[in-house]
């Protein structure tokens, strides 16, 4: 069972990241809940969602020590660095969070997302840069179950965002595989 | 593509509602639900019998409900914690008037307004009535995302087959969870038993009066009785529970809902640890599933509730043991939800303390 955590400001499609990946992992063929915090969220406030990918019946979704988490922003880091799986890993977006880890049993992911996404001519990709470096580190699902989960959300969606987003998954998993995130 | 969606659970409420036959949807916005309404919203203009009214409060909402049962509709109406307090008027008189109904309650943390956050406070209001008078809900409480879809249409299926309110109990986190669900196949509208008590005009038959006052003594009282009558037959025939590693189980806990979730990754880790720990889940809170846990005592002498709450399913599994085994109780109010490694402490805890571990 792995758990991971998407955690950032609202609007940098934290949700979306969390919803794509859970329905890749079903259409996999796993067990898988999504779970949004919810409550008196505002504009700008912070959003995040935990998902829990399985072989096995899922018992509680919540995400008490997560195995990964995607940081979008700095206060997420603050939030769910202490409450990490002993030897999790943190995914960085670090154009928005230059913190170093307090704890030395976690592995840090450094992308700079927003340099990579404007490279690509729109930052609204900067979600599915994480996605894809997400997916290339943990190996839960795979690229193309990702693509497939996401035309499968946004149906109708314009071919040429579809490319930018395949683009963006590309582009964050390809910067893993070179390893300069370390 | 398989049939099996990723839906959020109040989403899954709604579209096992239509499918059940849901042609009348009331309702008032609160939060942790809203997503049921909007979705009924969508889905009743999509169909050309559907009938959604945002309505101007929880106590129209619910009278509406009444209206649209007393003509024959499949109606439902749904809220969180304080608006079903405000519906409980009009679940008596559905009750007194022996009209069909399902009642959503998204549960929230409380009592006043609380706030939003998953809880199962409300769980001597759902059984023990809610409302004035001498009646009974039927309360099913789901624990996953297919059985939300399961219990929903079984939730319709009940309020017909004995003309009563049947209320589905489900909380904050359930309602914003999203699971996989294989929906069932919609029913056929006009396959369903047809309604002979309903008032659709009495052009070619007597007429017929659906009311709850009675003002005579002697006739209330002959309406308690046939109420009362048929609550015993729901009770010997739809009371139901899960169970889970009870087999060589030496502590069983018994949780329902997401506080059920909760227990059975904790049981899992206490397995690991060698203790015999198992999980007996009621899926109906009303009939409570007295009878199994009554059985499970002749083996297990030590239960250990688990609620989300101070302590209220608790009073049934002691009534259910009638002193027969040992009731322990751990209870978190207030929205707070516990981790599997929480309620593991407190297991372990509690089988070395009964010297479970023992032959």
């Amino acid at each position: 069972m792995k758990k991971a955590v998407f955690a950032g400001f609202g609007g940098q499609g934290v949700l979306m990241m969390g919803y794509v990946f859970a329905v890749a992992a079903m259409r996999d063929g796993k067990e898988v809940t999504y779970l949004p915090a919810y409550g008196a969220e505002m504009r700008g406030g912070t959003a995040n969602c935990t998902v829990v990918v399985s072989d096995e019946e899922i018992f509680s979704p919540v995400a008490s020590s997560p195995d990964f988490a995607v940081i979008m922003n700095k206060p997420s880091l603050l939030k769910y660095e202490g409450v990490m799986r002993e030897g999790g890993a943190i995914l960085l977006n670090s154009n928005h969070v230059d913190r170093e880890l307090t704890r030395d049993d976690l592995t840090a992911i450094r992308i700079p997302a927003v340099d990579i996404a404007k490279k690509l001519g729109s930052e609204r990709v900067v979600n599915m840069i994480m996605l894809g470096a997400f997916v290339a580190h943990t190996k839960i699902t795979s690229l193309d179950s990702i693509m497939n989960g996401l035309s499968e959300i946004v149906k109708g969606g314009k071919a040429g965002i579809m490319k930018l987003n395949r683009k963006g998954l590309d582009e964050g998993a390809e910067y893993i595989l070179k390893g300069d995130s370390r | 593509m398989d049939k099996k969606l990723l839906m959020r659970g109040s989403q899954v409420i709604g579209e096992a509602a239509i499918r059940a036959g849901c042609r009348f949807y009331a309702g008032y916005h609160i939060t942790p639900q809203n997503e049921l309404p909007e979705f009924m919203s969508g889905a009743m203009a999509n169909l050309k019998d559907g009938t959604f009214i945002q309505a101007e409060s929880e106590l129209a909402a619910i009278n509406m409900v009444l209206g649209a049962s007393m003509a024959g509709a499949r109606a439902m109406t749904s809220s969180s914690s304080p608006g079903i307090s405000l519906k409980q008027e009009g679940i008596s008189f559905l009750a007194a008037s022996e009209l069909p109904a399902v009642i959503v309650n998204t549960m929230r943390g409380g009592p006043g307004l609380g706030n939003i956050a998953p809880s199962q406070g409300d769980y001597f209001q759902a059984t023990r009535g809610g409302g004035h008078g001498d009646y009974r809900t039927i309360v099913l409480a789901p624990a996953y995302g297919q059985e939300l879809a399961d219990l929903t249409r079984k939730a319709f299926e009940y309020a017909d087959r004995y003309r009563t309110p049947v209320m589905i109990l489900a909380d904050g986190m359930m309602g914003q969870m999203m699971e996989p669900v294989i929906f069932p196949d919609p029913v056929n509208l006009s396959e369903l038993p047809s309604k002979l008590w309903i008032l659709n005009g009495a052009k070619e038959r007597p007429s017929r009066i659906i009311k709850s006052l009675i003002l005579s003594p002697v006739a209330m009282e002959e309406h308690n009785w046939k109420l009362a009558r048929k609550y015993e037959a729901i009770s010997g025939e739809i009371a139901c529970a899960e169970t889970y590693m009870t087999e060589d189980a030496r502590l069983v806990i018994v949780a329902y809902g997401t506080a059920a979730r909760i227990a059975k990754g904790a049981i899992k880790r206490a397995r690991e640890m060698g203790l015999k720990v198992g999980l007996l889940r009621p899926v109906t809170l009303w009939p409570f599933p007295g009878r199994a846990i009554r059985e499970m005592s002749r083996l297990i002498k030590d239960f250990l509730v688990f609620e989300m709450n101070t302590g209220q399913m608790v009073e049934d599994v002691r009534l259910s043991l009638e002193g027969r085994s040992n009731t322990h109780f751990y209870g978190r109010p207030g929205g707070v939800v516990s981790t599997p490694d929480e309620i593991g402490r407190v297991i372990s805890s509690l089988y070395y303390r009964r010297r479970l571990e023992e032959d």
